[in-house]
Protein backbone atom coordinates (compact mmCIF):
# COMPACT_ATOMS: atom_id res chain seq x y z
CA UNK A 1 0.00 0.00 0.00
CA UNK A 2 1.56 3.24 -1.13
CA UNK A 3 0.07 6.71 -1.58
CA UNK A 4 -3.60 7.26 -0.81
CA UNK A 5 -5.76 6.93 -3.91
CA UNK A 6 -8.93 8.02 -2.18
CA UNK A 7 -8.63 10.25 0.86
CA UNK A 8 -11.60 11.59 2.83
CA UNK A 9 -11.17 13.90 5.79
CA UNK A 10 -14.23 14.98 7.74
CA UNK A 11 -16.51 14.74 4.72
CA UNK A 12 -20.08 15.90 5.29
CA UNK A 13 -22.79 15.91 2.68
CA UNK A 14 -26.22 17.41 3.25
CA UNK A 15 -29.07 17.12 0.75
CA UNK A 16 -31.65 19.89 0.74
CA UNK A 17 -35.01 18.18 0.34
CA UNK A 18 -38.61 19.29 0.54
CA UNK A 19 -38.72 17.99 4.12
CA UNK A 20 -35.67 19.99 5.13
CA UNK A 21 -31.98 19.09 5.08
CA UNK A 22 -30.94 15.44 5.18
CA UNK A 23 -27.45 14.55 6.38
CA UNK A 24 -26.43 11.85 3.91
CA UNK A 25 -22.80 11.69 5.07
CA UNK A 26 -21.45 12.69 8.46
CA UNK A 27 -17.77 13.11 9.25
CA UNK A 28 -16.43 10.47 6.89
CA UNK A 29 -12.72 9.75 7.35
CA UNK A 30 -11.23 7.12 5.10
CA UNK A 31 -8.00 6.43 3.30
CA UNK A 32 -7.84 3.93 0.47
CA UNK A 33 -4.43 2.86 -0.79
CA UNK A 34 -3.47 1.85 -4.31
CA UNK A 35 -4.63 -1.60 -5.32
CA UNK A 36 -7.01 -2.02 -2.41
CA UNK A 37 -10.45 -3.57 -2.79
CA UNK A 38 -12.77 -1.59 -0.55
CA UNK A 39 -16.37 -2.58 0.07
CA UNK A 40 -18.95 -0.24 1.49
CA UNK A 41 -21.68 -2.13 3.28
CA UNK A 42 -24.71 -0.99 5.21
CA UNK A 43 -28.49 -0.76 5.08
CA UNK A 44 -30.37 1.55 2.69
CA UNK A 45 -29.84 5.21 3.47
CA UNK A 46 -26.44 4.72 5.10
CA UNK A 47 -24.78 6.84 2.44
CA UNK A 48 -22.63 4.14 0.86
CA UNK A 49 -23.81 4.96 -2.65
CA UNK A 50 -23.67 8.70 -1.92
CA UNK A 51 -20.04 8.35 -0.83
CA UNK A 52 -19.18 6.41 -3.99
CA UNK A 53 -20.93 9.08 -6.05
CA UNK A 54 -18.99 11.78 -4.20
CA UNK A 55 -15.74 10.05 -5.15
CA UNK A 56 -16.98 10.09 -8.75
CA UNK A 57 -17.93 13.79 -8.49
CA UNK A 58 -21.56 12.94 -9.13
CA UNK A 59 -22.33 14.48 -5.72
CA UNK A 60 -20.37 17.19 -3.98
CA UNK A 61 -19.52 17.22 -0.27
CA UNK A 62 -20.92 20.15 1.67
CA UNK A 63 -17.81 20.30 3.83
CA UNK A 64 -14.61 18.38 4.51
CA UNK A 65 -11.93 17.33 2.12
CA UNK A 66 -12.13 14.57 -0.46
CA UNK A 67 -9.31 13.84 -2.87
CA UNK A 68 -8.90 11.23 -5.58
CA UNK A 69 -5.32 10.61 -6.71
CA UNK A 70 -4.49 13.78 -4.81
CA UNK A 71 -6.91 15.86 -6.92
CA UNK A 72 -10.45 17.04 -6.42
CA UNK A 73 -12.98 14.49 -7.67
CA UNK A 74 -13.89 16.77 -10.59
CA UNK A 75 -10.28 17.06 -11.71
CA UNK A 76 -9.81 13.34 -11.22
CA UNK A 77 -12.75 12.66 -13.48
CA UNK A 78 -11.34 14.86 -16.21
CA UNK A 79 -8.09 12.91 -15.89
CA UNK A 80 -10.08 9.68 -16.36
CA UNK A 81 -9.14 8.46 -12.89
CA UNK A 82 -12.06 6.09 -12.55
CA UNK A 83 -14.55 3.91 -14.34
CA UNK A 84 -18.01 3.64 -12.84
CA UNK A 85 -20.24 0.57 -12.94
CA UNK A 86 -23.89 1.11 -12.09
CA UNK A 87 -26.37 -1.36 -10.69
CA UNK A 88 -27.99 -1.74 -14.10
CA UNK A 89 -25.69 -2.58 -16.99
CA UNK A 90 -27.09 0.40 -18.87
CA UNK A 91 -25.95 -0.82 -22.26
CA UNK A 92 -27.41 1.07 -25.21
CA UNK A 93 -29.76 -1.38 -26.93
CA UNK A 94 -29.00 0.11 -30.35
CA UNK A 95 -25.28 -0.58 -30.04
CA UNK A 96 -23.53 -3.91 -30.23
CA UNK A 97 -21.51 -5.00 -27.21
CA UNK A 98 -18.30 -3.84 -28.88
CA UNK A 99 -19.84 -0.48 -29.77
CA UNK A 100 -21.15 -0.11 -26.23
CA UNK A 101 -17.69 -0.65 -24.84
CA UNK A 102 -16.34 1.81 -27.38
CA UNK A 103 -18.80 4.50 -26.22
CA UNK A 104 -16.53 6.13 -23.60
CA UNK A 105 -13.60 5.77 -26.01
CA UNK A 106 -15.53 7.63 -28.73
CA UNK A 107 -16.43 10.35 -26.27
CA UNK A 108 -12.84 10.65 -25.09
CA UNK A 109 -11.60 10.85 -28.67
CA UNK A 110 -9.55 7.67 -29.05
CA UNK A 111 -8.65 6.77 -32.62
CA UNK A 112 -10.59 4.02 -34.39
CA UNK A 113 -7.68 1.58 -34.24
CA UNK A 114 -7.07 2.33 -30.59
CA UNK A 115 -10.78 1.80 -29.87
CA UNK A 116 -10.70 -1.53 -31.65
CA UNK A 117 -7.69 -2.88 -29.80
CA UNK A 118 -8.91 -1.65 -26.42
CA UNK A 119 -12.36 -3.14 -26.94
CA UNK A 120 -10.83 -6.49 -27.84
CA UNK A 121 -8.54 -6.38 -24.84
CA UNK A 122 -11.25 -5.65 -22.26
CA UNK A 123 -13.64 -8.13 -23.88
CA UNK A 124 -11.00 -10.75 -23.27
CA UNK A 125 -10.49 -9.49 -19.73
CA UNK A 126 -14.16 -10.08 -18.84
CA UNK A 127 -14.24 -13.29 -20.89
CA UNK A 128 -16.66 -12.02 -23.51
CA UNK A 129 -14.43 -12.45 -26.55
CA UNK A 130 -16.58 -13.42 -29.51
CA UNK A 131 -19.62 -11.54 -28.19
CA UNK A 132 -18.58 -8.15 -29.53
CA UNK A 133 -21.02 -8.21 -32.43
CA UNK A 134 -24.00 -9.31 -30.34
CA UNK A 135 -26.64 -6.86 -29.24
CA UNK A 136 -27.27 -6.52 -25.50
CA UNK A 137 -30.61 -8.36 -25.57
CA UNK A 138 -28.84 -11.42 -26.91
CA UNK A 139 -26.80 -11.68 -23.68
CA UNK A 140 -27.82 -12.87 -20.22
CA UNK A 141 -28.01 -10.40 -17.34
CA UNK A 142 -24.66 -11.55 -15.97
CA UNK A 143 -22.98 -11.19 -19.34
CA UNK A 144 -24.48 -7.72 -19.76
CA UNK A 145 -23.04 -6.68 -16.43
CA UNK A 146 -19.64 -8.08 -17.45
CA UNK A 147 -19.88 -5.99 -20.62
CA UNK A 148 -20.59 -2.91 -18.51
CA UNK A 149 -17.50 -3.67 -16.41
CA UNK A 150 -15.51 -4.00 -19.63
CA UNK A 151 -16.84 -0.60 -20.68
CA UNK A 152 -15.66 0.92 -17.39
CA UNK A 153 -12.23 -0.68 -17.87
CA UNK A 154 -11.83 0.34 -21.49
CA UNK A 155 -10.14 3.70 -20.90
CA UNK A 156 -7.61 2.40 -18.38
CA UNK A 157 -8.72 4.19 -15.25
CA UNK A 158 -6.80 3.15 -12.15
CA UNK A 159 -9.92 3.12 -10.03
CA UNK A 160 -13.05 1.08 -10.58
CA UNK A 161 -16.13 2.27 -8.71
CA UNK A 162 -18.96 -0.24 -8.57
CA UNK A 163 -22.41 0.52 -7.18
CA UNK A 164 -24.10 -2.80 -6.34
CA UNK A 165 -23.13 -4.12 -9.76
CA UNK A 166 -24.41 -7.64 -9.07
CA UNK A 167 -27.42 -6.62 -6.98
CA UNK A 168 -29.92 -7.52 -9.67
CA UNK A 169 -28.42 -10.94 -10.45
CA UNK A 170 -29.22 -14.32 -8.94
CA UNK A 171 -26.85 -15.84 -6.43
CA UNK A 172 -25.24 -18.44 -8.66
CA UNK A 173 -24.36 -15.87 -11.31
CA UNK A 174 -23.27 -13.53 -8.58
CA UNK A 175 -20.82 -16.08 -7.13
CA UNK A 176 -19.23 -16.58 -10.51
CA UNK A 177 -18.96 -12.88 -11.20
CA UNK A 178 -17.45 -12.29 -7.76
CA UNK A 179 -14.81 -14.90 -8.51
CA UNK A 180 -14.12 -13.35 -11.89
CA UNK A 181 -13.98 -9.88 -10.44
CA UNK A 182 -11.32 -10.99 -7.97
CA UNK A 183 -9.29 -12.51 -10.78
CA UNK A 184 -9.64 -9.33 -12.78
CA UNK A 185 -8.57 -7.24 -9.78
CA UNK A 186 -5.53 -9.48 -9.27
CA UNK A 187 -4.56 -9.25 -12.89
CA UNK A 188 -5.02 -5.51 -13.33
CA UNK A 189 -4.03 -4.17 -9.92
CA UNK A 190 -6.88 -1.64 -9.97
CA UNK A 191 -8.18 0.05 -6.88
CA UNK A 192 -11.81 -0.96 -6.47
CA UNK A 193 -14.59 0.74 -4.52
CA UNK A 194 -17.54 -1.60 -4.25
CA UNK A 195 -20.97 -0.90 -2.78
CA UNK A 196 -23.01 -3.88 -1.63
CA UNK A 197 -25.45 -4.96 1.00
CA UNK A 198 -24.40 -8.56 0.96
CA UNK A 199 -22.10 -9.50 3.85
CA UNK A 200 -20.58 -12.60 2.18
CA UNK A 201 -19.93 -10.60 -0.98
CA UNK A 202 -18.19 -7.84 0.94
CA UNK A 203 -16.05 -10.25 2.98
CA UNK A 204 -15.18 -12.44 0.01
CA UNK A 205 -14.05 -9.60 -2.20
CA UNK A 206 -12.49 -6.99 0.02
CA UNK A 207 -9.16 -6.13 1.52
CA UNK A 208 -10.97 -3.42 3.45
CA UNK A 209 -14.60 -3.43 4.55
CA UNK A 210 -16.24 -0.15 5.48
CA UNK A 211 -19.34 -0.71 7.59
CA UNK A 212 -21.82 2.17 7.47
CA UNK A 213 -25.07 3.01 9.18
CA UNK A 214 -27.89 5.41 8.41
CA UNK A 215 -29.39 8.65 9.77
CA UNK A 216 -26.97 10.27 9.53
CA UNK A 217 -24.86 8.22 7.11
CA UNK A 218 -21.59 7.45 8.85
CA UNK A 219 -18.83 4.87 9.18
CA UNK A 220 -19.20 2.57 12.18
CA UNK A 221 -16.30 0.21 11.51
CA UNK A 222 -13.41 -0.23 9.11
CA UNK A 223 -12.13 -3.79 8.88
CA UNK A 224 -8.82 -4.66 7.22
CA UNK A 225 -9.26 -8.19 5.98
CA UNK A 226 -6.56 -10.72 6.85
CA UNK A 227 -7.61 -12.98 3.98
CA UNK A 228 -4.97 -13.61 1.28
CA UNK A 229 -5.34 -12.04 -2.16
CA UNK A 230 -5.86 -15.43 -3.77
CA UNK A 231 -9.34 -16.49 -2.71
CA UNK A 232 -11.05 -19.62 -3.93
CA UNK A 233 -14.81 -19.65 -3.40
CA UNK A 234 -14.52 -22.19 -0.56
CA UNK A 235 -12.55 -19.70 1.51
CA UNK A 236 -16.01 -18.71 2.66
CA UNK A 237 -16.12 -21.81 4.87
CA UNK A 238 -12.91 -20.97 6.75
CA UNK A 239 -12.81 -19.67 10.30
CA UNK A 240 -11.09 -16.42 9.29
CA UNK A 241 -13.87 -15.66 6.80
CA UNK A 242 -16.63 -16.41 9.28
CA UNK A 243 -14.94 -14.26 11.93
CA UNK A 244 -14.83 -11.25 9.61
CA UNK A 245 -18.42 -11.79 8.55
CA UNK A 246 -19.34 -11.88 12.22
CA UNK A 247 -17.55 -8.61 12.87
CA UNK A 248 -19.32 -6.97 9.93
CA UNK A 249 -22.65 -8.18 11.24
CA UNK A 250 -21.83 -6.81 14.67
CA UNK A 251 -20.90 -3.48 13.13
CA UNK A 252 -24.17 -3.32 11.24
CA UNK A 253 -26.11 -4.16 14.38
CA UNK A 254 -24.25 -1.54 16.43
CA UNK A 255 -25.10 1.04 13.81
CA UNK A 256 -28.75 0.25 14.19
CA UNK A 257 -28.92 0.17 17.99
CA UNK A 258 -28.07 3.82 18.56
CA UNK A 259 -30.82 5.12 16.29
CA UNK B 1 -60.97 -8.30 -39.19
CA UNK B 2 -63.03 -9.61 -42.12
CA UNK B 3 -65.95 -10.10 -39.73
CA UNK B 4 -65.89 -6.45 -38.77
CA UNK B 5 -65.71 -5.47 -42.44
CA UNK B 6 -68.73 -7.67 -43.21
CA UNK B 7 -70.72 -6.06 -40.40
CA UNK B 8 -69.81 -2.55 -41.61
CA UNK B 9 -70.81 -3.36 -45.20
CA UNK B 10 -74.09 -4.89 -44.02
CA UNK B 11 -74.92 -1.84 -41.87
CA UNK B 12 -73.96 0.40 -44.76
CA UNK B 13 -76.36 -1.36 -47.15
CA UNK B 14 -79.12 -1.21 -44.55
CA UNK B 15 -78.53 2.50 -44.00
CA UNK B 16 -78.48 3.11 -47.75
CA UNK B 17 -81.91 1.55 -48.17
CA UNK B 18 -83.25 3.49 -45.20
CA UNK B 19 -81.79 6.88 -46.18
CA UNK B 20 -82.45 6.63 -49.91
CA UNK B 21 -86.03 5.34 -49.47
CA UNK B 22 -87.50 8.83 -49.16
CA UNK B 23 -86.54 9.66 -52.73
CA UNK B 24 -88.03 6.39 -54.01
CA UNK B 25 -91.33 7.07 -52.24
CA UNK B 26 -91.34 10.68 -53.51
CA UNK B 27 -90.89 9.57 -57.09
CA UNK B 28 -93.54 6.89 -56.74
CA UNK B 29 -96.13 9.26 -55.33
CA UNK B 30 -95.33 11.79 -58.05
CA UNK B 31 -95.88 9.11 -60.70
CA UNK B 32 -98.83 7.64 -58.84
CA UNK B 33 -97.25 4.20 -58.66
CA UNK B 34 -96.99 1.69 -55.85
CA UNK B 35 -93.65 0.96 -54.14
CA UNK B 36 -93.10 -2.75 -53.78
CA UNK B 37 -90.39 -4.13 -51.57
CA UNK B 38 -88.46 -5.34 -54.60
CA UNK B 39 -88.67 -1.90 -56.20
CA UNK B 40 -87.56 -0.27 -52.98
CA UNK B 41 -84.46 -2.46 -52.84
CA UNK B 42 -83.50 -2.09 -56.49
CA UNK B 43 -84.16 1.65 -56.61
CA UNK B 44 -82.27 2.61 -53.46
CA UNK B 45 -79.27 0.69 -54.75
CA UNK B 46 -79.05 2.56 -58.05
CA UNK B 47 -80.02 6.21 -57.63
CA UNK B 48 -78.05 8.85 -59.44
CA UNK B 49 -77.88 11.20 -56.46
CA UNK B 50 -78.36 9.01 -53.40
CA UNK B 51 -78.25 10.45 -49.92
CA UNK B 52 -75.96 7.59 -49.01
CA UNK B 53 -74.45 5.73 -51.96
CA UNK B 54 -74.26 1.99 -51.29
CA UNK B 55 -70.79 0.34 -51.26
CA UNK B 56 -70.97 -1.09 -54.79
CA UNK B 57 -71.74 2.33 -56.30
CA UNK B 58 -68.82 3.89 -54.46
CA UNK B 59 -66.65 0.95 -55.40
CA UNK B 60 -67.59 1.23 -59.06
CA UNK B 61 -66.93 4.98 -59.11
CA UNK B 62 -63.62 4.48 -57.34
CA UNK B 63 -62.61 1.73 -59.75
CA UNK B 64 -63.62 3.86 -62.71
CA UNK B 65 -61.70 6.82 -61.32
CA UNK B 66 -58.60 4.74 -60.79
CA UNK B 67 -58.56 2.69 -63.99
CA UNK B 68 -60.84 4.02 -66.69
CA UNK B 69 -58.89 7.15 -67.59
CA UNK B 70 -55.39 8.01 -68.61
CA UNK B 71 -53.62 8.72 -65.35
CA UNK B 72 -52.64 12.16 -66.60
CA UNK B 73 -56.28 13.05 -67.24
CA UNK B 74 -58.17 15.35 -64.91
CA UNK B 75 -60.85 12.69 -64.60
CA UNK B 76 -58.46 10.15 -63.15
CA UNK B 77 -58.36 9.70 -59.37
CA UNK B 78 -54.77 8.58 -59.76
CA UNK B 79 -53.95 12.02 -61.09
CA UNK B 80 -55.77 13.80 -58.27
CA UNK B 81 -54.28 11.41 -55.73
CA UNK B 82 -50.82 12.22 -57.07
CA UNK B 83 -51.42 15.96 -56.74
CA UNK B 84 -52.52 15.49 -53.13
CA UNK B 85 -49.63 13.11 -52.46
CA UNK B 86 -47.03 15.65 -53.60
CA UNK B 87 -48.51 18.28 -51.29
CA UNK B 88 -48.71 15.74 -48.46
CA UNK B 89 -45.08 14.78 -48.83
CA UNK B 90 -43.79 18.33 -49.05
CA UNK B 91 -45.93 19.35 -46.06
CA UNK B 92 -44.87 16.28 -44.11
CA UNK B 93 -41.22 16.94 -44.83
CA UNK B 94 -41.44 20.58 -43.84
CA UNK B 95 -43.61 19.84 -40.79
CA UNK B 96 -41.44 17.00 -39.50
CA UNK B 97 -38.30 19.03 -39.96
CA UNK B 98 -39.85 21.99 -38.18
CA UNK B 99 -41.11 19.72 -35.38
CA UNK B 100 -37.70 18.14 -34.87
CA UNK B 101 -35.85 21.46 -34.93
CA UNK B 102 -38.28 23.06 -32.48
CA UNK B 103 -38.10 20.01 -30.21
CA UNK B 104 -34.30 20.15 -30.13
CA UNK B 105 -34.47 23.85 -29.27
CA UNK B 106 -37.08 23.31 -26.58
CA UNK B 107 -35.13 20.48 -24.96
CA UNK B 108 -31.86 22.42 -25.04
CA UNK B 109 -33.13 25.75 -23.85
CA UNK B 110 -35.49 26.60 -21.05
CA UNK B 111 -36.16 29.99 -22.64
CA UNK B 112 -37.18 28.30 -25.88
CA UNK B 113 -39.50 26.03 -23.96
CA UNK B 114 -41.24 28.87 -22.15
CA UNK B 115 -41.34 31.00 -25.29
CA UNK B 116 -42.34 28.39 -27.87
CA UNK B 117 -44.39 25.68 -26.24
CA UNK B 118 -47.50 27.77 -25.45
CA UNK B 119 -47.59 29.07 -29.03
CA UNK B 120 -47.22 25.57 -30.39
CA UNK B 121 -50.22 24.46 -28.32
CA UNK B 122 -52.25 27.53 -29.28
CA UNK B 123 -51.47 26.92 -32.95
CA UNK B 124 -53.27 23.61 -32.70
CA UNK B 125 -56.41 25.09 -31.15
CA UNK B 126 -57.01 27.24 -34.24
CA UNK B 127 -59.32 25.34 -36.60
CA UNK B 128 -57.42 24.59 -39.76
CA UNK B 129 -60.47 25.29 -41.94
CA UNK B 130 -60.41 28.83 -40.55
CA UNK B 131 -56.84 29.63 -41.44
CA UNK B 132 -56.55 27.49 -44.57
CA UNK B 133 -58.30 30.06 -46.82
CA UNK B 134 -56.09 32.83 -45.45
CA UNK B 135 -52.96 30.83 -46.16
CA UNK B 136 -54.22 30.16 -49.69
CA UNK B 137 -54.92 33.86 -50.28
CA UNK B 138 -51.59 34.95 -48.80
CA UNK B 139 -49.64 32.37 -50.78
CA UNK B 140 -51.22 33.60 -53.98
CA UNK B 141 -50.63 37.24 -53.07
CA UNK B 142 -47.00 36.75 -52.04
CA UNK B 143 -46.27 34.42 -54.92
CA UNK B 144 -43.51 32.36 -53.27
CA UNK B 145 -44.36 29.56 -55.64
CA UNK B 146 -43.36 31.66 -58.62
CA UNK B 147 -39.90 32.14 -57.13
CA UNK B 148 -39.56 28.47 -56.27
CA UNK B 149 -40.81 27.32 -59.64
CA UNK B 150 -43.87 25.53 -58.27
CA UNK B 151 -47.54 26.45 -58.16
CA UNK B 152 -48.76 28.78 -55.44
CA UNK B 153 -51.39 26.16 -54.68
CA UNK B 154 -48.65 23.69 -53.76
CA UNK B 155 -47.04 26.26 -51.50
CA UNK B 156 -50.25 26.93 -49.61
CA UNK B 157 -51.08 23.23 -49.31
CA UNK B 158 -47.56 22.51 -48.08
CA UNK B 159 -47.87 25.18 -45.42
CA UNK B 160 -51.28 23.98 -44.24
CA UNK B 161 -50.10 20.40 -44.23
CA UNK B 162 -46.92 21.28 -42.31
CA UNK B 163 -49.00 23.32 -39.88
CA UNK B 164 -50.93 20.19 -38.96
CA UNK B 165 -48.04 17.72 -38.95
CA UNK B 166 -45.31 19.58 -37.07
CA UNK B 167 -47.12 19.39 -33.76
CA UNK B 168 -47.24 15.62 -33.17
CA UNK B 169 -43.59 15.42 -34.23
CA UNK B 170 -42.69 18.25 -31.87
CA UNK B 171 -44.47 16.66 -28.91
CA UNK B 172 -43.09 13.19 -29.61
CA UNK B 173 -39.53 14.40 -30.08
CA UNK B 174 -39.58 16.51 -26.92
CA UNK B 175 -40.66 13.44 -25.01
CA UNK B 176 -38.11 11.24 -26.77
CA UNK B 177 -35.19 13.62 -26.30
CA UNK B 178 -36.06 13.86 -22.62
CA UNK B 179 -36.30 10.11 -22.12
CA UNK B 180 -32.78 9.33 -20.81
CA UNK B 181 -32.96 8.34 -17.16
CA UNK B 182 -30.77 9.72 -14.40
CA UNK B 183 -28.43 6.73 -14.49
CA UNK B 184 -27.77 7.17 -18.20
CA UNK B 185 -27.04 10.86 -17.71
CA UNK B 186 -24.75 10.14 -14.73
CA UNK B 187 -22.94 7.55 -16.79
CA UNK B 188 -22.19 10.08 -19.53
CA UNK B 189 -21.05 12.49 -16.84
CA UNK B 190 -18.50 9.95 -15.62
CA UNK B 191 -17.02 10.03 -19.14
CA UNK B 192 -16.95 13.86 -18.97
CA UNK B 193 -19.14 13.86 -22.09
CA UNK B 194 -20.23 17.21 -23.49
CA UNK B 195 -23.87 18.22 -24.03
CA UNK B 196 -23.44 17.75 -27.78
CA UNK B 197 -21.97 14.26 -27.34
CA UNK B 198 -24.81 13.36 -24.97
CA UNK B 199 -27.27 14.59 -27.56
CA UNK B 200 -25.91 12.57 -30.46
CA UNK B 201 -24.85 9.44 -28.58
CA UNK B 202 -27.79 9.09 -26.22
CA UNK B 203 -30.73 11.47 -26.63
CA UNK B 204 -31.12 11.24 -30.39
CA UNK B 205 -30.98 7.43 -30.73
CA UNK B 206 -33.22 7.07 -27.70
CA UNK B 207 -35.85 9.30 -29.32
CA UNK B 208 -36.08 7.35 -32.59
CA UNK B 209 -39.00 5.12 -31.51
CA UNK B 210 -40.87 8.23 -30.30
CA UNK B 211 -40.11 9.91 -33.62
CA UNK B 212 -41.66 7.12 -35.66
CA UNK B 213 -44.80 7.04 -33.53
CA UNK B 214 -45.11 10.77 -34.14
CA UNK B 215 -44.37 10.46 -37.85
CA UNK B 216 -47.27 8.05 -38.23
CA UNK B 217 -49.63 10.57 -36.68
CA UNK B 218 -47.90 13.36 -38.59
CA UNK B 219 -48.23 11.86 -42.04
CA UNK B 220 -51.95 11.28 -41.54
CA UNK B 221 -52.27 14.90 -40.38
CA UNK B 222 -50.28 16.00 -43.43
CA UNK B 223 -52.75 14.28 -45.73
CA UNK B 224 -55.67 15.95 -43.98
CA UNK B 225 -53.87 19.27 -44.31
CA UNK B 226 -53.25 18.79 -48.00
CA UNK B 227 -56.90 17.89 -48.61
CA UNK B 228 -58.17 20.81 -46.55
CA UNK B 229 -55.79 23.04 -48.51
CA UNK B 230 -57.48 21.90 -51.71
CA UNK B 231 -60.98 22.71 -50.55
CA UNK B 232 -61.08 26.52 -50.55
CA UNK B 233 -61.15 28.93 -53.43
CA UNK B 234 -61.35 27.14 -56.66
CA UNK B 235 -58.75 24.43 -56.40
CA UNK B 236 -59.20 22.31 -59.47
CA UNK B 237 -56.94 19.38 -58.78
CA UNK B 238 -56.35 17.04 -55.87
CA UNK B 239 -58.62 14.78 -53.89
CA UNK B 240 -59.90 17.73 -51.86
CA UNK B 241 -60.93 19.49 -55.05
CA UNK B 242 -62.70 16.30 -56.22
CA UNK B 243 -64.67 16.24 -53.00
CA UNK B 244 -65.57 19.89 -53.35
CA UNK B 245 -66.63 19.47 -56.99
CA UNK B 246 -68.63 16.39 -56.12
CA UNK B 247 -70.55 18.19 -53.41
CA UNK B 248 -71.06 21.35 -55.50
CA UNK B 249 -72.45 19.40 -58.43
CA UNK B 250 -74.57 17.25 -56.20
CA UNK B 251 -72.91 13.93 -56.90
CA UNK B 252 -72.29 12.24 -53.57
CA UNK B 253 -70.88 9.18 -55.29
CA UNK B 254 -67.95 11.27 -56.51
CA UNK B 255 -67.40 12.63 -52.99
CA UNK B 256 -67.42 9.17 -51.51
CA UNK B 257 -65.07 7.81 -54.15
CA UNK B 258 -62.61 10.64 -53.48
CA UNK B 259 -62.97 9.97 -49.76
CA UNK B 260 -62.04 6.34 -50.23
CA UNK B 261 -59.17 7.26 -52.50
CA UNK B 262 -57.91 9.48 -49.68
CA UNK B 263 -58.31 6.64 -47.19
CA UNK B 264 -56.33 4.29 -49.41
CA UNK B 265 -53.66 6.95 -49.78
CA UNK B 266 -53.50 7.35 -45.99
CA UNK B 267 -53.10 3.60 -45.61
CA UNK B 268 -50.26 3.55 -48.11
CA UNK B 269 -48.54 6.49 -46.40
CA UNK B 270 -48.74 4.87 -42.96
CA UNK B 271 -47.38 1.68 -44.50
CA UNK B 272 -44.41 3.59 -45.90
CA UNK B 273 -43.62 5.13 -42.51
CA UNK B 274 -44.03 1.78 -40.80
CA UNK B 275 -41.69 0.09 -43.28
CA UNK B 276 -39.10 2.80 -42.71
CA UNK B 277 -39.55 2.26 -38.97
CA UNK B 278 -39.01 -1.48 -39.26
CA UNK B 279 -35.87 -0.98 -41.33
CA UNK B 280 -34.40 1.63 -39.00
CA UNK B 281 -35.26 -0.28 -35.84
CA UNK B 282 -33.73 -3.43 -37.25
CA UNK B 283 -30.55 -1.51 -37.97
CA UNK B 284 -30.67 -0.32 -34.38
CA UNK B 285 -30.59 -3.89 -33.15
CA UNK B 286 -34.19 -4.23 -32.04
CA UNK B 287 -35.23 -7.85 -31.77
CA UNK B 288 -37.12 -8.71 -34.96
Amino acid sequence: MSAAVIDAKGVNLVFQTGDGPVQALKDINLTVGKGEFVSFIGPSGCGKTTFLRAIAALEHPTSGQLTVNGMTPDEARRKRAYGYVFQAAGLYPWRTIAKNIALPLEIMGFSKDEQQSRVNRVLELVELSGFGNKFPWQLSGGMQQRASIARALAFDADILLMDEPFGALDEIVRDRLNEELLKLWNRTGKTIGFVTHSIPEAVYLSTKIVVMSPRPGRITDIIDSPLPRERPLDIRDTKAFIDIAHRVREGLRAGHSDE
Amino acid sequence: MLGVLAVIVALWYGAAVWLNAAWTYDQASRNGTEVTFALLLSDTMAQERPVLPPPHQVGAELWKGLTAYNIASKKSLVYHGYVTLVATFSGFLLGSLLGIILAVGIVQSRTMELGMMPWAVISQTVPVVAIAPMIVVLSNALGFGDHLGVSNALVSKTIISAYLSYFPVLVGMVKGLRSPDQMQLDQLKTYSASEVQGFFKLRLPLSVPYLFTSLKVGIAASLVGAIVGELPTGAIEGLGARMLIGSQFGSPIVVWAALFAAAILAGVLILIVRTAETLVMRRMGVRA
